[in-house]
């Protein structure tokens, strides 16, 4: 059941100085729905820190208006801030002497009395935050002799014993390495599903948000933010517009994006299935544009899984049968020297 | 607490009481040990010379040890925490740079102006060093906390502490210049710091205020621990960070004012039984890293004011010395070990 959450209008965000007002984006209008994993995506230097702290009422904002669950964010206080927004940061959090579980329970802080102990109850939802989080195994740890994948999972199940209906992560991904990036990105899709809280995070991993949230905000100096979920966006043509760089082309066949070489020759390719893919990606990367539709003297048939090796036609009628795709860059390295 | 926390922590009181009859016993006047029992408890007929040391002298100095040790170490906890800086301590804003120039004040000019030399006046100038350190450093206590409301930054604030204190050491170097030899050397006796100073009713008045003011340092436990996670996730918890910097740091700047002022500036202590008492409790939990650093805090300066009156030194070693000579090699260790722990893991 999605229901509208958050409710941005005409916001500007940036921030004042004593001399004057630093304006960083403006006329911001856009939702933020329950049940769904959105991603900000921009470069760096466009705002996304700042839209995230100025949404998550850690700055002020410099005009329009937000609303959390309908209620003006000026409206609440520091104490129901804490319970309806959870945030998930960047930086690796330098605690030392702290198990997982003492720090997840950290979480519960906005429930607890005077001298921050945990009740039964608090015990409960640190224990089911862990056990959604699946770090059981690292409950006991201490938080400074994890790697950094399992410290931020740790900080998610902080932002669930939270028990807030809203989490907002920056660049939760930012310094994991792809697995880790892949993991925490499924588990937050995962939970928008399973406990629908609205899940916002910015993050730079342009495949994994495209292929995982459920909406994308593109966010751009020139364009302001427009958002939509990846696949309106790439038929809209925002997705190619907004990463038309030297370097990257959007893939509109594949819907991911992929370096733009300059090719300097081409060879006809033929084949189909996995080889044919991976023979194409290799001569691609060499500069070579090779695929179905290409014409050439020389020719390579790829085969399927089933034969061994690729068969490289060449002009003359004879055929070489390379192994390896590196046996068969060698040769077109040789033919072109 | 896990069960072997709570063993420690009964064993270190058990130790604090062991340590307090010891320094009630031990001195460079020797008096037998069942005579100090009979002290105590107001039994037989004891010479009077003895329970004067012991009522007069001993005890009044192992209080004054055990809550300076006790009101130190909880500062320093305060401060590191507050500014997540393990090398923070009672003296790192500058708070004990403040009493000393204020005692500097007192002890160099008036020599310089008054034509009295201050050592000469007795007990009314132990209350004027008091007073004196009091406001030396609480003054530029208030000038932190008015940076801190301003200053954004822990690590900015840090730093204006650091200056403040170099600033407050430049005044003390120019006074220093301007004094005669006398006056400089009962500064430089008071820089060495004593649990031995403070006599008879000033000890009750600095009892007294210690045995509130610690509590009341208490009431910042939780606030202390969700400053553990850095600003910006303690402010989502709901933490008001401004509110909850300016009250840790006067907490530990009273404390800090109020034992200098009554023993000198005390180093090492503040500093290492924080670090102490991590690493024996495995925690940086203040629910129990409070406690453990009031009583470890408490052992430490009263097994220190032990080894500064051994039979031999007459009193005259001075608790600084001590403190460092002591504690840096006993921390240390302690630490070093951990550490080969945590790499065997």
């Amino acid at each position: 059941m999605k229901q509208d959450t958050i409710h941005i209008n005409g916001l500007s965000i940036g921030y004042h100085s004593k001399s004057s007002t630093k304006l960083v984006a403006k006329d911001i209008h856009s939702t933020i729905y329950s049940g769904e994993l959105t991603c900000l995506l921009g470069a760096n230097g466009v705002g996304k820190s700042t839209l995230l702290r100025t949404l998550s009422a850690f700055q002020p904002k410099l005009g329009g208006e937000i609303l959390v669950l309908g209620k003006d964010i000026d409206a609440y206080s520091d104490k129901e801030l804490s319970t309806t927004i959870g945030v998930v940061l960047t930086d690796k959090c330098e605690i030392r002497n702290m198990s997982v579980r003492e720090l997840v329970g950290m979480g519960r802080s906005p429930y607890t009395g005077f001298w921050g102990k945990l009740s039964k109850d608090d015990k409960r939802i640190v224990e089911e935050s862990i056990a959604l989080v699946r770090i059981g195994e690292l409950a006991s740890r201490m938080v400074h002799t994890l790697s950094d994948g399992e410290r931020q999972k740790v900080m998610i199940a902080k932002a669930l014993a939270q028990e807030t209906p809203i989490i907002y992560l920056d660049e939760p991904t930012a310094f994991l390495d792809f697995p880790s990036k892949v993991e925490i990105m499924q588990l937050l899709h995962h939970l928008t599903r399973q406990t629908n809280k609205t899940i916002f995070m910015s993050t730079h991993d342009l495949e994994l948000a495209l292929q995982i949230s459920d909406k994308i905000w593109l966010m751009d100096k020139a364009n302001g933010i427009s958002t939509g979920t990846p696949e309106d966006l790439a038929l809209s043509g925002h997705l190619s517009n907004f990463f038309a760089r030297k370097g990257i082309v959007f893939d509109k066949e594949t819907g991911l994006f992929r370096i733009d070489n300059q090719f300097s020759r081409q060879v006809r390719l033929v084949g189909h299935g996995q080889k044919y893919a991976m023979v194409r990606k290799a001569l691609q990367r060499n500069g070579i544009l090779a695929n179905r539709e290409v014409e050439s003297n020389i020719w390579i048939e790829t085969g399927d899984l089933k034969t061994s090796g690729f068969i490289i036609h060449e002009t003359s009628g004879s055929t070489y049968t390379p192994l390896t795709i590196e046996e068969l860059l060698a040769y077109f390295d040789i033919e072109k020297s | 607490m896990r069960h072997s926390n709570t063993l420690w922590m009964l064993a270190i009181i058990a130790a604090i009481f062991v340590l307090i009859f010891l320094n009630l016993v031990l001195g460079s006047v020797s008096i037998p040990l069942q005579s100090v029992w009979h002290i105590i408890w107001n039994s037989g007929d004891e010479p009077i010379t003895w329970q004067n040391i012991i009522w007069k002298s001993r005890l009044p100095q192992a209080l004054t040890a055990l809550v300076a040790g006790a009101g130190l170490s909880i500062s320093g906890l305060q401060m590191q925490t507050v500014f997540r800086n393990p090398l923070a301590g009672p003296s790192v804003l500058g708070i004990s740079s403040g009493a000393s120039m204020g005692v500097a004040f007192v002890v160099l000019l008036s020599g310089s102006l008054g034509g009295v030399a201050l050592s000469k006046l007795g007990f009314m100038g132990e209350i004027a060093l008091s007073i004196a350190a009091v406001i030396g450093s609480l003054s530029v206590m208030a000038l932190i906390v008015y940076v801190s409301q301003k200053v954004k930054g822990n690590v900015t604030l840090l730093i204006i502490g650091v200056m403040i204190g170099y600033v407050a050491n430049a005044v003390i170097g120019v006074l220093k210049f301007f004094s005669v030899e006398e006056d400089i050397r009962a500064y430089v006796i008071w820089g060495l710091g004593s649990f031995a100073r403070v006599s008879g009713n000033q000890m009750m008045l600095f009892v007294f205020l210690m045995t509130i003011l610690i509590p009341l340092s208490f009431l910042l436990i939780k606030t202390m621990n969700l400053m553990l996670l850095g600003d910006s996730y303690a402010r989502n918890l709901g933490l008001n960070i401004k509110q909850a910097r300016l009250l840790v740091i006067t907490s530990a700047g009273v404390l800090t004012a109020i034992v200098t002022a009554y023993c000198g500036p005390i180093i090492f202590l503040g500093l290492a039984v924080p670090h102490l008492c991590r690493a024996i409790f495995q925690t940086s939990d203040h629910r129990i890293l409070m406690p453990a650093v009031l009583f470890v805090g408490a052992a430490l300066a009263l097994i220190c004011n032990l080894i500064a009156r051994m039979p031999g030194f007459e009193g005259a070693l001075p608790v600084n010395s001590v403190t460092a000579l002591v504690g840096a090699p006993v921390v240390a260790s302690v630490l070093f070990r951990k550490r080969k722990n945590e790499l065997n893991e």
